[in-house]
């Protein structure tokens, strides 16, 4: 390894030609390094946030309210709460004194004039406010008691773990909200995990199944509410989309309320293809396993004139992949094969050592695969791997533009769906845009 | 679509709704992205490096570099001394910058992390250098970062030899790149020699050419900044933002500043070009005199407009005090004035202007957010809105035209390589201001009174 990797950082990067197999990853972070990863809170939030009716109160100092303000582009079809920002902003005196009193009494003033009136509040404890001996737990309770609404507290302190730690408070979270409608007579249905309705991709997948005969009881959480996720405990099935972030909470409704879950990916044909069939058969019946048959069929007869058209253009590029999980890294992997496209680095920031070994059976031998990369060792790969294209999220869209390499983000700003057929048009489409524009030319 | 706000307006003490600020460390790591060959160090969990850096890179759309000490649960019960000193090592190692700027967040600062002993217990590569500032989370907004960053590099490395530089320093205060260049051009327009400290020009708009640079070329140099005491003077742009770092560098090395307004519009410009022709005695060259004859011509033929209308100004304090200043000489009423972040010497500043202009009936309020702001607007409309991209909520909501400018800009392009700054700056704000005015007339007018020309 060159000088642009720490020797700590040695374990988490596997060069397909050294060692095929074993990753370090799922580790904090080194000191001192340049890593493109969030933290606790950050995870916590970005799962609860598109709870549409909810009023996410951040409690701490301003900055986390402010960085998290209408952060991504879950779309509502309901409420339009979330899409504010909510805060205690603490200044000095309350780091002094504590700062339960300034949370008890932000509650009190939404509480006497928000519209519409609350019925669910989310309570985040960033960094200090347990350094500073703030009981969260016990305004949350009183503020429930006098009010007789839900005040969930979220103890999030951003140096207690990774980003995947704060999915978990999340999915504890939901667990809290929707517990005491345990037991509900189960119905014909399913809920989707772990989709964020980002640039309304939740609304695809939720009509294709409802298309083949599957009702959707509950989306969490993209464009959820409080009514629409305490109906969750009634499902057959959970599906779970952003394992990362919500593998866990489909593990605790299968303990709690007897729901099986699959794992799903409604990105690119194959895995579209595949999770629509899984979910189909899950249920046997005939009627709704022939219709997703018939649908991804046809969907894919309509599809494939896109890619065989943008196919000519991109074929034998070569593709970089840095995104958040390793269920996502695993359906671009094979997404850019269906468009003849190799990928030659790959990269996630809280991947599980499973998906490191299945990316590894999906990439060609002289890929290199890294666990939370940073942008000294994300450039050395792709300069080294000389990829065409970068696929990850708002902080490597310059780092890409600036190595002359086309990019796509796959996170929270992308504009357009990316999930689903009409994803993969957007999809291949993007990718075309970005690869193929004039003004690469100009690059000297 | 996202209109919560109730129009009856309720005093709150402890929620804060849609905040017009942030939190100290962001503006620290913008101030050492100013510093050449810099790679700024947030001390603290790991998210608030990525959120600042997300928050740069969404605004400027480049890469914005920092390190951080990547505390834990351990951390934070036995001090961060031993992050900082593998972060350090780790840094110099891999990155090779000249400097780390380091930076505390509200965390360390809470655990009571003791930054100066941790760096004179730090083994630091010959030639290569650590510099820190305290900037916790709960005191201010990011613009007390910006200056306690600034403090931070004059603290540890700023002397005095006694063999005068020659120059003129400047402190551009919270600025794009755009800004600074418009700022240098007028001073070298004067005839002054200068150093801009910082100086983000080259590092958050560098040019495109196929390389990554981890400190692209540009950045306030190391020497600079030690040599800032034998400066001839000292200009400082933005009342609120570099009234301390002056304050700091006269008390240090004696080193006379002018504080003046950033010069946003006319008057405050010919304020900065007047404190460079007290450096340089120097005739004001007839280039500026043409320009500025320009932007008054300008505001002269579309005063028409502009004259009457009211508007709504937001964002951090320097700036909305320029963009109040040119939207009193333009004629227009500044309605409402804000800025989130707590300094009551901003209200005074911005009374003043309203009484230099007489102007009556405006409300002006520091540490106040936007919820607040929206809510007086739909007591009230006013005929413009004008200030960074948080203000599009509210844009929408009450159908309101909508000028971006100040920090963050992050859903427009091209406006960090632009000045709002100097005669140059003035011209493209009027153009901006009126043309927005102007689209909503032609959008709104019946088709009988649809003209051509206007």
């Amino acid at each position: 390894m060159n000088k642009s990797v720490l020797k700590e950082r040695e374990s988490s990067i596997c060069d397909r030609r050294e060692s095929p197999r074993s990753i370090s990853c799922e580790r904090e972070s080194v000191s001192g390094a340049v890593s493109q990863r969030a933290c606790v809170y950050c995870g916590a939030r970005v799962v609860l946030n598109p709870i549409t009716d909810a009023y996410h109160i951040v409690h701490g100092p301003i900055g986390c309210a402010s960085y998290t303000w209408d952060i991504r582009g879950s779309l509502t079809s309901g409420e339009d709460t979330f899409r504010n920002s909510f805060s205690t902003d603490l200044r000095e005196t309350d780091i002094v004194f504590g700062g339960a009193k300034k949370l008890t009494a932000a509650i009190d003033e939404l509480m006497e004039k928000a519209v519409p009136s609350p019925k669910l509040i989310f309570v985040f404890a960033t960094c200090i406010v347990g350094v500073i001996g703030d009981d969260i737990e016990a305004v949350c309770r009183l503020a429930e008691k006098k009010y007789g609404i839900r005040v969930i507290p979220v103890k999030a302190p951003g140096f207690s773990g990774t980003k995947s730690q704060g999915y978990k408070l999340a999915c504890n979270a939901i667990m809290n909200l929707i517990r005491p409608y345990a037991k509900q007579p189960k119905r014909f249905g399913i809920n989707i995990l772990g989709d964020f309705n980002l640039a309304g991709e939740m609304w695809i997948i939720k009509g294709y199944l409802e298309k083949i005969g599957i009702p959707v009881i509950s989306t969490i959480t993209g464009d959820s509410s409080y009514k629409t996720l305490i109906q969750a405990p009634s499902a057959m099935l959970n599906i779970v989309q952003c394992a990362g972030s919500s593998a866990y909470l489909a593990e605790l409704m299968e303990t709690e309320f007897g729901i099986p879950s699959l794992r799903v990916s409604f990105f690119g044909i194959e895995d579209t293809t595949t999770s629509l069939l899984r979910v189909a058969d899950f249920f046997g019946k005939m009627e709704i396993s022939e219709n997703a048959r018939k649908f991804a069929a046809e969907q894919t007869a309509n599809i494939m004139p896109v890619i065989e058209k943008y196919k000519p253009h991109l074929e034998g590029k070569k593709a970089a992949i840095f995104v958040g999980g390793g269920f996502k890294a695993i359906s671009l992997i094979r997404q850019f094969n269906e468009l003849g496209m190799e990928a030659v680095v790959v990269g996630t920031q809280t991947g599980k050592k499973e998906d490191y070994e299945v990316m590894g059976t999906l990439v060609n031998s002289n890929a290199v695969i890294l666990d939370d990369a940073n942008p000294a060792e994300l450039e050395r790969f792709m300069t080294e791997k000389q990829a065409d294209i970068l696929v990850g999220g708002v902080k490597e869209r310059p780092l890409a533009y600036k190595l002359g390499m086309a990019f796509c983000d796959h996170n929270h700003e992308r504009k357009h769906p990316l999930a689903g057929f009409e994803g993969i048009e957007n999809f291949v489409k993007e990718i075309h845009k970005s690869i193929n524009s004039p003004v690469w030319k100009y690059v000297c | 679509m996202l209109d919560l706000t109730p129009k009856e307006v309720k005093e709150r003490s402890a929620l804060r709704i849609n905040p017009c600020k942030t939190c100290q460390p962001v503006g620290a790591m913008y101030a050492a992205l100013g510093v050449a060959k810099c790679m700024p160090h947030s001390h603290g969990s790991q998210g608030c490096c990525s959120y600042h850096r997300m928050v740069l890179s969404r605004h400027f759309k480049e890469p914005a570099v920092a390190s951080s000490s990547s505390f834990t649960e351990g951390t934070s019960v036995f001090g961060g001394k031993a992050n900082i000193t593998t972060a350090v090592k780790n840094i110099f190692e891999m990155y090779n910058p000249d400097i780390i700027a380091v930076h505390t967040t509200c965390l360390s600062e809470t655990i009571g992390d003791d930054l100066n002993s941790f760096i004179i217990d730090l083994q630091i590569p010959e030639g290569k250098r650590v510099v820190h500032c305290n900037t916790p989370s709960y005191v201010g907004s990011h613009i007390n970062g910006f200056f306690n960053m600034m403090m931070g590099f004059m603290n540890y490395l700023t002397g005095k030899t006694g063999m005068p530089t020659g120059k003129t320093a400047i402190f551009p205060g919270w600025v794009n790149p755009g800004d600074i260049r418009e700022l240098k051009r007028i001073a070298k327009a004067m005839k002054v020699n200068t150093v801009f400290f910082p100086d983000q020009t080259g590092v958050l708009d560098a040019p495109m050419n196929g390389k990554y640079e981890m400190y692209p070329e540009g950045g306030t140099p190391i020497e600079e900044i030690q040599n800032l005491g034998d400066s001839n003077g000292l200009i400082a742009l933005g009342e609120i933002t570099c009234v301390e770092p002056a304050e700091l560098l006269e008390k240090k090395w004696k080193v006379p500043f002018t504080l003046l307004p950033m010069p946003v519009g006319v008057a405050y410009t010919d304020q900065y070009v007047m404190a460079l022709q007290n450096q340089s005695k120097h005739e004001v060259p007839a280039e500026l005199e043409t320009e500025r004859g320009r932007l008054v011509d300008l505001m002269l033929d579309s005063a028409q407009y502009t004259t009457g209308k009211k508007v709504a100004i937001f964002g951090d304090p320097d700036v909305v005090i320029g963009l109040t200043s040119l939207a009193l000489e333009m004629g227009m009423i500044p309605r409402y004035v804000i800025t989130g972040t707590p300094k009551e010497e901003f209200t005074r500043k911005v009374e003043e202007l309203f009484s230099q202009y007489a102007t009556t009936g405006c409300t002006v309020k520091a540490n106040a957010d936007l919820f607040e702001l929206h809510q007086w607007i739909k007591n009230e409309r006013v005929d413009l809105l004008l200030g960074s991209t948080y203000g599009k909520q509210i844009a929408r909501a009450e159908d309101i035209p909508f000028v971006r400018a100040g920090f963050p800009v992050i859903d427009r392009y091209g406006g960090p390589l632009q000045p709002i700054v100097g005669y140059a700056g003035g011209i493209r704000l009027v153009e901006q201001v009126v043309n927005a005015l102007l689209d909503r007339f032609d959008r709104d007018v019946a088709d009988e009174d649809f003209e051509i020309v206007l």
